[in-house]
């Protein structure tokens, strides 16, 4: 049905006479698109003689004179519509400032909490590379332990409220449990778990660690422990009433190597300076307190001793 | 195409010629110029043809050159070219198609990106191939052709379109 509607109309439009253009219509066209092509290639043809004759003439010639003038007569209307449009650009201006002091200001923030962070880890890193050189030259001293070897590590994580480390070294680099852990201070504790690449180490200052130490001076054996208090002082405990102990001693491991269980301590690894001594008449043992030489809240480096043949 | 037509053309583009100058020029987002001169010369191209799109562009190019005291002729010949081949697709695909502004708006200033870059490369001139079609090229055809709709309506205000009866003609008669 549309089809015949359409069909009709079309009909009546294709059945009206329709009036061709006359053979003069024709040569209208002809002579427009001549005129067309001749205004276009006339334009082309000035534009380029414009351009030779301005490139290579002087800068004082008549078309750079011409040039000049006509520069400084519309000089007055662009001067106009600066004026008009001052406010408008100031407007633009000003939101064109405010944005980009806004990006200044983020990336401004951005540098400033990178740079903290380098400087921090500069920090670190400065503050571990001089515990590791004094480890280095602990190792290389007299008072290093024969017959082990040092296994230097990283303090990677303290975990809270424990009085453990995590250390930067395991069972891939030769760590065992009960392995003596030191710095070039004293005795820090011992290993308590290895793993491959990190282990655990228990410090002096935990309730559990116990250390045969001796006076240095006069040679009192006893045991080094943690009291039940809170923080770093240990008790040198287990020190009869007729043994000379002074205030200012210093105290080392004993590594005692008799009997069935041997101390798990080389020997000679300092570990405090007596602070105190007390006797009381009903107690057998002395009170002795002692504050160890390494600054267990401040551990950045340490370093693990292997024995070199281990006992199986 | 009468004499008042070429009048209201010419005192257009001269206007648009000055904004586009002393105040355009200077705008840039992104690497990207806003040329209302160039989108006013395919508004009018669009409605009065080929002639009056070359007359146009050689007339705002030569308005450019000496406001800008550029080498005379060489906005003149870009846009000469542009502004006839815009009357010529006016003329024949683009009549009636309401697309035909935004399509002859991003291809002029395509073509007259490299048309103006090559023209100066020819002069000797140092031109970096990279700013002008990598940097700039996109984003001052977004502004164009944000500018398009605006400056065709205007200039259609400006230069009524006219009745082409030819054409009409050839349209009534295919239906």
């Amino acid at each position: 049905m549309a089809t015949t509607r359409n069909r009709t109309s079309r009909l009546v439009v294709l059945g009206q006479s329709v009036r061709r253009p006359a053979a003069s219509t024709l040569t209208s066209r002809s002579g427009s698109a001549l005129r067309r092509r001749i205004v276009v290639w006339a334009l082309v043809v000035l534009s380029l003689a414009l351009i030779t004759v301005s490139f290579r003439e002087a800068s004082d010639g008549p078309l750079h004179a011409l040039q000049n003038g006509a520069a400084s007569a519309l000089r007055p209307f662009e001067v106009a519509t600066e004026r008009v449009a001052t406010p408008f650009r100031d407007a633009w201006g000003w939101f064109d400032e405010l944005l980009g002091a806004r990006s200044d200001n983020a990336r401004l923030k951005h540098e400033n909490q990178e740079l903290r962070q380098k400087y921090v880890a500069a920090r670190a890193a400065q503050e571990e590379n001089a515990a590791l050189e004094k480890a280095l030259d602990y190792q290389r001293g007299p008072e290093f332990p024969n017959g082990f070897r040092a296994v230097n590590a990283r303090v990677a994580a303290r975990p809270s409220q424990r009085q453990q480390i995590v250390i930067s070294a395991g069972t891939n680099q030769g760590v065992r449990e009960d392995d003596a852990v030191v710095t070039a201070d004293g005795l820090v504790g011992k290993v308590t778990r290895a793993a491959g690449s990190v282990a655990q180490v228990t410090l002096l200052t935990d309730p559990t660690s116990a250390v045969a130490a001796k006076n240095l001076r006069k040679g009192a054996y006893g045991l080094i422990r943690h009291g039940a208090g809170g923080g770093t002082v240990l008790f040198f405990d287990l020190v009869t009433k007729d043994e000379v102990v002074r205030k200012d001693d210093i105290v080392i491991t004993a590594g005692t190597q008799e009997g069935a269980r041997p101390s798990l301590y080389p020997a000679g690894i300092p570990i405090g300076e007596v602070t105190s001594v007390g006797r009381t008449d009903t107690d057998v043992f002395m009170q002795i307190q002692v504050e160890p030489f390494v600054d267990f809240g401040s551990l950045d480096a340490v370093a693990v001793l292997v024995p070199r043949e281990r006992r199986r | 195409m009468t004499g008042a037509d070429a009048a209201k053309a010419a005192v257009l583009l001269l206007v648009v010629a000055i904004v586009q100058v002393s105040l355009l020029s200077s705008v840039s987002v992104g690497g990207g110029h806003p040329d209302l001169l160039l989108v006013t010369l395919v508004a009018v191209a669009l409605l009065r043809g080929s002639v009056f799109g070359a007359l146009g562009g050689f007339f705002g190019g030569l308005l450019v050159d000496v406001a800008t005291l550029e080498t005379l002729g060489l906005t003149s010949l870009v846009l000469t070219v542009g502004g006839y081949w815009i009357g010529r697709y006016g003329e024949t695909t683009g009549r009636d198609r309401t697309h035909a502004p935004y399509v002859s708006v991003a291809v002029v200033t395509v073509l007259y990106a490299v048309g103006a870059m090559l023209l100066h490369f020819f002069l000797g001139e140092e031109v970096s191939a990279r700013l002008v079609l990598v940097d700039s090229l996109v984003p001052t055809i977004a502004f164009n052709l944000i500018l398009t709709a605006p400056v065709y309506w205007l200039v259609k205000k400006v230069l009524r379109p006219v009745e082409w009866t030819d054409r009409a003609r050839e349209v009534r008669l295919l239906g």
